[in-house]
């Protein structure tokens, strides 16, 4: 079955299963694009009270639209306060202040490491990324951090070329021995579903599927032999007041910005 | 005090070949008038700093100002990547850019230390990221105290850091507000400074907190109305996105890139004498 017969886009799903995550009155570091967006819709259907917070320096940031990039004006004069970069870093993430770091990627392994450096080698790469920005202590900081991406072979690696933010590095205890404070990434939401660490070897394992995905559909876009849970889940279709909200936040960037949300 | 001078002057004098050079701002008061004056002047051999380079740095980057780039997160903000500064990376045009490269955790620490002259700067960071590997400049060490692991790395201290403010006294105070970046830490941590500013005020009428920086910190203040085009000035002037979305086909090939330098910033006098280019150049292809 394809999502063309449902009322919904794939990314919607995605966008929509991600923002259920977020609880009301959490306090959130935003990264941009999907996890801006997800987080947005969160603050304006079922978590009115979370608090977002964005690396520029915008605490408690309320926007109209999406935001293009991560400096945006509209972050600033709809925040509780603006403080500078360093602040933002040292007092409130590094301060251990941050509930949950949400955060994009190009790649992601088998342990939810991060590559957003390069492809190929360091010195002679064949893709230039644009490098780690605040998601290394995002991803090491925040009591726990939800990674939002779309799933296909080329992103979903068995073994990233540069881990830029770690995960849970090779599994097991290693993310806690190598002395890192906060929990790691609990879920992985994609355009297919949902993938959470497993409980001892930490090893992303699908939990939910996205209603008119297949498993073998899941398998294919993953770059390792991918664990199925055996309580696989179907993800909960997006309800109409969350679709309607998505839709109109999507139409209003539109409108203001002539694109949607950006990606840097 | 801070003088108070023209752009190009101000360049030609606090600005040398071979020398450490900051233009920051995050994605709100970028100093493009600055970078392309920079450009103009032929400057060579620089350390360019900055915790976002974007458009700015892919021109002067692609126009050979650089050597070494020192940097946390390199990209067209909102569109994509930055061509001039891949090309440099991946093919070495026009010629080979050394890189440094740290997070923006470490990066905004190392101003502060820089600031604060010390000569390096201590963060919980970098655990578990493949960045040590390739960043001689990522350390680690022992808390004094606890034993603890901490990462190290060395203060920025640019022997220039340039950035665009919406305004200053005529005495050279500088008022910014909205989002901040790092620009008050870049400047306290650099021997000299250039401020361009949207506008140059009989009274700041600013709120205690607001001056960012007090005159006697500044080497020199420029009046640059619009000198943050194509990014924007909270309060003067929005960011113009479809800049943003031009500038990835023009910097995607060397020739197109190096003809639109040519006309827009090399065979222009100046800032004001680029966006009227630009004007026209934007006319034309409508």
């Amino acid at each position: 079955m394809s999502n063309e017969t449902l009322d919904f886009t794939a990314t919607e799903i995605m966008t929509v299963a991600a923002s259920r995550l977020l609880q009301n009155g959490t306090v959130c570091f935003v990264g941009i694009g999907l996890p801006s967006t997800a987080a947005n819709l969160a603050r304006l259907t079922h978590a009115p009270d979370v608090v977002l917070i964005y690396e520029s320096g915008p605490i408690g940031a309320k926007p109209t639209v999406l935001p293009l990039s991560i400096g945006d004006g509209d972050l600033a004069l709809t925040a509780d306060t603006v403080v500078g970069t360093p602040e933002i870093f040292r007092y409130w993430l590094q301060g251990g202040r941050i509930d949950v770091g949400f955060l994009g990627a190009a790649q992601v392994d088998r342990f939810a490491n991060i590559n957003t450096t390069v492809i190929g080698p360091y010195d002679a790469p064949k893709v230039r990324l644009p490098g780690a920005g605040g998601a290394p202590e995002i991803a090491s900081q925040a009591k726990e951090v939800f990674i939002v991406l779309k799933q296909s072979p080329k992103a979903f690696v068995a073994k990233l070329p540069f881990v830029t933010s770690a995960g849970y590095l090779d599994g097991g205890d290693a993310r806690a021995k190598a002395g890192i404070p906060g929990a790691g990434p609990t879920a992985v939401i994609t355009d297919l579903g949902i993938l959470t660490p497993d409980p001892v070897t930490k090893e992303l394992t699908l939990t939910s599927i996205h209603p008119g995905v297949t498993v073998e559909q899941v398998k294919a876009a993953t770059g390792w032999d991918l664990k199925i849970s055996p309580d696989l889940k179907t993800t909960e279709i997006p309800d109409a007041g969350a679709l309607a909200a998505l839709r109109d936040l999507q139409a209003r960037t539109a409108a203001a910005h002539g694109q949607l949300g950006g990606e840097g | 005090m801070a003088k108070i001078t023209p752009l190009r002057e101000a360049v030609a004098s606090l600005v040398h070949d071979g020398d450490t050079v900051a233009l920051e701002g995050f994605t709100h008061l970028i100093p493009h008038a600055a970078g392309h004056e920079i450009i103009r002047q032929g400057r060579r051999d620089l350390t360019l700093v900055r915790m976002t380079p974007d458009l700015i740095y892919d021109q002067m980057i692609g126009m050979g100002c650089a050597r070494k780039l020192i940097f946390s997160w390199g990209g067209n903000p909102g569109v994509g990547s930055l061509h001039r500064f891949r090309d440099a990376v991946e093919q070495g045009w026009p010629h080979r850019l050394e890189t440094e490269e740290h997070s923006h955790a470490g990066m905004a620490n190392a101003y502060v230390a820089g600031a604060s002259n010390l000569p390096f700067a201590l963060l919980r960071g970098y655990t578990g990221s493949d960045l040590p590997k390739v960043n001689p400049n990522i350390r680690f060490v022992e808390c004094p105290f606890t034993g603890e692991k901490l990462a190290a790395i060395p203060s920025v201290r640019p022997d220039v850091t340039v950035i665009h403010a919406q305004k200053a006294d005529r005495r050279g105070n500088v008022l910014i507000w909205g989002i901040l970046g790092v620009q008050k830490e870049a400047v306290l941590a650099a021997k000299r400074s250039i401020v361009t500013v949207e506008e140059i005020v009989d009274d700041l009428e600013a709120p205690t907190n607001a001056c960012v920086l007090p005159t006697w910190a500044v080497s020199a203040v420029c009046h640059v109305p619009g000198g943050a085009y194509p990014s924007y000035a909270q309060g003067y002037s929005e960011r113009d996105n479809s800049f943003y979305k031009a500038w990835d086909p023009i910097a995607r090939s060397r020739e197109t890139f190096q003809a639109w330098m040519q006309r827009h910033v090399l065979d222009t006098d100046d800032f004001a004498g680029f966006r009227r280019v630009l004007a026209e150049s934007v006319k034309e292809a409508v």
